[in-house]
């Protein structure tokens, strides 16, 4: 996983509450076995028309949010399924980090999985970001994970709250996975006690 | 005295592996079930980082979202569906995990067979890269949906790095009115708590109304507790879920099963648990409801109508209203029990199990699906069909007009051929009704089986008391 330590860049403003995880990548477009280049129809009914053709008032069409990295919208962003070709998606089109004032559970811990950041800030700051975002391609907004400090473009900073463990992980580009075989002899020492006192437990035979 | 427990507490606190300094666990999983979707990168992941799967004993892998659901002895013809299912063939081949192929009785939507097959137990940790794994939580597990970075995180390590869910308590009580479901009482709950009223929480669901439902109706219940925005769903173990569990393929026998019953009887929430909130439904009040809108929570009872935009002060509000009536080409007033359907769809891991087609084909006996009116019957896996078939209600089903098809998610998600088209309406007993969900330009309305079946025989969103 790529770390993220700072980025600086344009933030897209999407006014919209309840975007679900449909709308972020529809299903039709879950038929891949690779991560990449979901990044084409992200938001795809709200990109795109019938025949394919852009929706020139759609955020993401217009000059100015074209190369947006940060996406700032409204609350419970991510409902809906557990596909990470949501994230994915986001970041195949170049979105490392989501503003909201909240998030859905699932989407918000696969955006951790993937690099990208998502920061839970008031309603109204959201709304003072879309403010700034209108000033398109000059509003540039920096987010510091280190510092946990989002920076408006008039160097106003906002403190944000991001668990300790996910930060760590995403300051160093760490892998879950990793992380969690360091506690390798915990997981052996928990199976043996599960064997021990849940024998009733079956495993589930290979040739079934 | 010990500390008085919830449920939720007891089935996690007995799975914690080690905590963290900042209270993220390791979680023990006991059960994995994995499907062709949300897998394939899962799997390559472990492959480029040289991982072997730790546990394929407490693994199995089924199709069911991308698979058509039209005869079987053909092959797959969409090349990328072709693609996803040959890879997971190639997986659990190489990965030597358990699965369960297209052509086997026992294939059907992961959270049919799950309990069916006695997978899903009490007591235990389920996960599957889905969001309606809750749906085993009516056996009293704690599961729920992960990503795909997670699957790989369980495949790999056969934990999850979590931290512990809120509590809340969604107490029902009352019988049941006539005409109304599960299904009723569960958008009901999402429409009195919203979409995000338990975002955080795993919700316990309690009450008398909750202990007289059957299996089938526990699970639809638990099923939708992601469109209420909570992790997961779970509901205390009785006779009736023992009673379920025995005899089926996968679950303990003999002593095992009497080792098990004895611990399982240790899991429902203590006296005076603490639960971090609690929302109470009286059943006696409820009318089988309908959604009108574009979100779970946009739901009222079929005798109600299309809200009115203008009566909304919060002016955000108002837009989002105007844009789900726009986008389901209704208009403010209008009667729900008036609008009229093209499709209707009785099927998906909320209503595909062989209770909900019996209820399907009560309400279609000796009438006919309306003219212009297409109606799918998808069984959730192929042993719910072959009881409905051995109960002959596929035959009351297709002379009634309705297409009754092979297991699979089907319509519920439109990932294979079966899809609205644009503009299309659809009578849906599945879980989720937003934009495009069944197909781009598709507006979906949720509801019960009995009321989809309704729906089918008059052509528009019909009340079931009438057809009881
Ligand atoms: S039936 Fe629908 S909700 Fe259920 S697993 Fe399949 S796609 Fe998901």
């Amino acid at each position: 996983m790529q770390a993220f330590t700072t980025l600086t860049g344009v933030a897209a403003p999407l006014p919209i509450a309840n975007i679900d995880t449909d709308k972020i990548i529809p299903a039709r477009f879950l038929r891949t076995i690779v991560r990449a280049g979901l990044g084409k129809n992200l938001f795809d009914t709200l990109r795109f028309d019938a025949d394919g053709a852009e929706r020139p008032d759609f955020v993401l069409n217009q000059p100015a949010y074209r190369a947006a990295e940060i996406l700032v919208t409204h609350e419970n962003f991510g409902c809906g399924s557990s596909r990470e070709h949501a994230p994915w998606a986001l970041l195949d089109f170049g979105i490392r980090c989501v503003i909201a004032p909240d998030f859905a559970d699932i989407f918000y811990s696969n955006c951790f999985k993937n690099g990208i950041l998502p920061v839970r800030l008031s309603r109204a700051i959201c709304d003072q970001l879309m403010e700034d975002a209108k000033l398109g391609g000059n509003a540039r907004v920096t987010i510091d994970l280190a510092r946990q400090v989002v920076i408006r473009p008039n160097g106003e900073q906002i403190a944000f709250e991001v668990d300790p463990f996910r930060k760590h992980l995403m300051l160093n580009g760490l892998d879950d996975i990793g992380q969690t075989l360091q506690h390798k002899s915990g997981i052996d020492a928990y199976e043996a006690r599960q064997v021990r006192d849940h024998a009733w437990l079956p495993a589930v035979p290979v040739a079934i | 005295m010990a500390e008085a427990k919830t449920l939720f507490d007891k089935v996690w606190e007995s799975h914690v592996v080690e905590r963290m300094e900042d209270g993220t666990c390791i979680l023990y999983i006991d059960r994995h079930l994995v499907h062709e979707v949300t897998s394939p990168q899962a799997f390559e992941g472990l492959r480029s980082a040289g991982r072997t799967v730790r546990r394929p004993d407490a693994t199995i892998a089924v199709v069911d979202h991308n698979i058509p659901t039209s005869d079987r002895s053909v092959p797959v013809e969409d090349r990328e569906s072709r693609l996803q299912i040959d890879t997971l063939e190639t997986n659990v081949a190489a990965f030597g995990v358990p699965y369960i192929p297209i052509s086997d009785a026992r294939q059907g939507i992961v959270h049919i067979i799950g309990p069916e097959l006695g997978l899903s137990l009490p007591g235990t940790t389920i996960v599957c890269g889905d969001s309606h794994t809750s749906t085993h939580g009516a056996l009293g597990a704690l599961a729920f949906g992960i990503g795909t970075s997670e699957v790989e995180h369980v495949l790999a390590t056969q934990t999850l790095l979590q931290k512990p869910a809120l509590n809340m308590l969604v107490q029902v009580d009352g019988a049941l009115p006539h005409g109304c479901s599960a299904k009723d009482i569960v958008l009901a709950i999402i429409g009195q708590i919203g979409t995000a009223g338990g975002t955080g929480h795993v919700i316990e669901y309690a009450g008398e109304t909750i202990r007289a439902l059957g299996m089938a109706g526990r699970m639809t219940v638990c099923n939708m507790s992601i469109e209420a925005g909570a992790r997961a769903g779970m509901i205390a173990p009785d006779e009736k879920t023992l009673e379920y569990i025995a005899g089926r393929q996968f679950a303990p026998t003999g002593e095992a099963l009497e080792r098990a019953i004895a611990y399982w009887r240790t899991l429902p929430s203590d006296l005076g648990a603490h639960y971090d909130r609690v929302v109470h439904i009286d059943a006696t009040k409820l009318v089988p409801m309908v959604t009108w809108g574009t979100s779970p929570e946009s739901v009222l009872p079929i005798t109600g109508a299309v809200p009115d935009p203008a009566a909304e002060i919060d002016g955000d509000r108002r837009a989002r209203l105007q844009r789900m009536l726009d986008y389901m080409g209704l208009t403010a007033g209008q009667k729900l029990a008036e609008i009229p359907v093209d499709v209707v769809f009785i099927g998906s891991c909320t209503n595909g199990r062989i209770e909900d087609i019996r209820e399907a084909a009560r309400v279609a006996r000796g009438r006919h699906v309306a003219p212009g009116v297409r109606a799918l019957v998808v069984p959730g896996s192929g042993l719910v069909k072959r009881q409905a078939e051995a109960e002959g209600l596929d035959r009351i089903l297709t002379e009634a007009g309705f297409e009754w098809r092979e297991a699979g998610c089907s319509m519920c998600l439109g990932m294979n051929p079966d899809r609205l088209q644009p503009g299309q309406r659809c009578a849906s007993t599945s879980n989720r009704n937003f934009e495009g969900r069944q197909g781009p330009g598709g507006r979906t309305h949720l509801l019960s089986p009995a009321m989809a079946a309704a729906a089918a025989v008059t052509g528009h969103l019909s009340d079931a008391r009438e057809f009881a």
